[in-house]
């Protein structure tokens, strides 16, 4: 008799409650309209602001004259000629120490010799920041186009290669040693296995290095340059104005989010098989 | 094609994980290795295909494998170690690439294989999108796609669910009986053993020894419908290993 299960149970008198839900909740998402909306109550408070005199206008234009500026800059060609440059020094500096990083990495990840030479080396060079030696690559390179792209260079490097040997190392062992029970060769086990298996390491290696990669661009614009967008924001601020001083900061803000979409696009692309 | 294991000893540093084995695995046959966990099994798997070297002694083929097989000693592993990035059939593409073999013929060989193993349908879906049980599927069909002498399944159904276990365990025999592979096949579960098993070496506790060979011969298509003679065995199976799997459960596992 006491065997059977729930038998206590039936023979008490119901007393019947709701279980209290208690899971749910820690899964934030987008709400579709939220973000544009911020952004457009921020710019018509800061216009009326600057309208009403709230804000000084030299403290801080109003966003219609920073657009204003904008469109001057754009009208008088000299829009393409900053903006031109600093991508030309930006996609020329970020692809040759991306490529150089990836190398470097790579062989890190892969002989002994390589880690046991190599990674000591780039360890110690890592964390220097990279416009510490822009004085040192202006006297090697001069003071034109070298010596940024040799920064920005630098700066991608170092992250790249530090990010590329971390995503082959944490390449799963088991598809490496399944490779080689099928006597695939080693270019075949390099080419297949680790550098797929360590592309999603070396995409978000690739974000930091494009983000220190306008940060440098910048910095080094702003120590020597005629032309760039750096160049454009510190001479506004020297004049003092601050209309194209926004225009400037706005123009870079753009410039990191294409880059963002194009990592972004490359990640959908080699990493479609992620879930 | 045979293969023979001869006097072999392995040792990771001053672990000795393996003593004294001697074993031969005779064309056209299942040999199941079983021993409690951490005996050495998988590492005795890894020796036999040439994935690691022993310490001592040697493995031998005796005679040469088929002049058609492209890779003679094949895996089936425990995590199907599949190309998460390659669909189903990118993933069989991949050991066949290696061999100077045409377009032509190697899509022929996945379609084979595919049908063998009925996975036609799902050729270009991603690993991720499968079961685990469709897989190792997957994962038998990229065997067969090099014609392997000898498969070396190291627990090919320990990930698995029991009820897909089962099937896999269905297709497997049909597998053999059409091919008659040859096949060692290392498993923790006395049930697979004594089911897909022509002959059971019992491994003690580490360092794995040899402690008895079991032969079975009722026919593997026989053994579904002779549960009583095979549960038989696997009790007496279990009744050898009890007391080694008892003591292997409560060694300190930081030796290293």
């Amino acid at each position: 008799m006491s065997d059977e299960p729930g038998y206590r149970l039936h023979s008490q008198k119901e007393d019947k409650q709701l279980v209290r839900f208690r899971g749910g909740g820690f899964a934030p998402r987008s709400i579709g309209l939220v973000g544009p909306l911020v952004f457009a109550v921020l710019i018509l408070v800061w216009e009326w602001g600057s309208r009403s005199g709230w804000i000084s206008p030299l403290v801080l234009p109003a966003p219609s004259e920073a657009l204003t500026a904008l469109v001057e800059l754009a009208v008088s060609g000299d829009l393409w000629k900053h903006v031109s440059i600093s991508v030309m020094r930006l996609v020329v500096g970020w692809t040759s120490g991306t490529i150089l990083g990836l190398l470097v990495g790579l062989s890190i990840g892969l002989f002994s010799l390589a880690r046991s030479g190599l990674l000591p080396l780039v360890s110690a060079v890592f964390p220097i920041p990279k416009i510490a030696l822009l004085p040192l690559f202006v006297i090697w390179f001069g003071i034109g186009e070298g010596s940024k792209i040799a920064t920005i260079l630098f700066g991608t490097f170092f992250p790249t290669a530090i990010a590329v040997y971390g995503g082959v190392d944490n390449v799963d062992r088991n598809l490496i040693r399944m490779g080689q029970s099928f006597g695939l060769s080693w270019i075949s086990i390099v080419w297949k296995i680790i550098i797929p298996g360590a592309m999603p390491a070396i995409l978000s290696g690739a974000r930091v290095s494009a983000s220190i990669a306008i940060v440098l661009l910048v910095a080094a614009e702003m120590i020597g340059a005629e032309f760039g967008i750096g160049a454009y924001v510190l001479l506004a601020g020297s004049l003092m104005a601050t209309d194209q001083l926004i225009a400037g900061v706005a123009l870079l803000s753009i410039l990191g989010l294409t880059v963002a979409w194009l990592i972004g696009r490359a990640e959908r692309y080699f990493l479609n098989w992620r879930t | 094609m045979d293969l023979r294991l001869k006097r072999i000893f392995h040792h990771y540093g001053e672990l000795e994980v393996l003593q004294d084995i001697d074993l031969d695995i005779p064309q056209g046959q299942i040999v199941c290795i079983i021993g409690p966990s951490g005996c050495g099994k998988s590492t005795l798997l890894r020796l036999i295909g040439g994935l690691e070297q022993p310490t001592k002694g040697k493995v031998l083929q005796i005679g040469s494998p088929p002049k058609m097989s492209l890779n003679p000693l094949t895996y089936i592993f425990q995590d199907f170690a599949l190309l998460p990035w390659r669909t189903v059939e990118g993933n069989i593409s991949l050991v066949l690439e290696d061999h100077n073999i045409g377009r032509r013929r190697r899509d022929k060989i996945i379609t084979n294989v595919l049908e063998r193993t009925r996975l036609l349908e799902f050729r270009k879906i991603l690993p991720r999108q499968l079961s685990g049980g469709m897989k190792q599927r997957v994962a038998i069909a990229r065997a067969l796609a090099v014609d392997p002498a000898v498969l070396l399944m190291d627990e090919p159904l320990s990930a698995l669910d029991s009820q897909t276990s089962a099937l896999l365990m269905d297709d497997l025999t049909e597998l053999w009986m059409r091919d008659r592979f040859t096949a060692c096949y290392v498993t923790h579960n006395l049930s697979e053993a004594v089911r897909m098993g022509h002959k059971v070496v019992i491994l003690s506790r580490r360092p794995g020894k040899i402690v008895e060979v079991m032969d079975i011969d009722i026919p593997l298509s026989d053994r579904n419908s002779s549960l009583e003679q095979l549960t038989d065995k696997q009790r007496y199976l279990w009744d050898l290993m009890r007391d080694e799997a008892l003591a292997a459960d409560q060694e300190l596992t930081d030796v290293r």
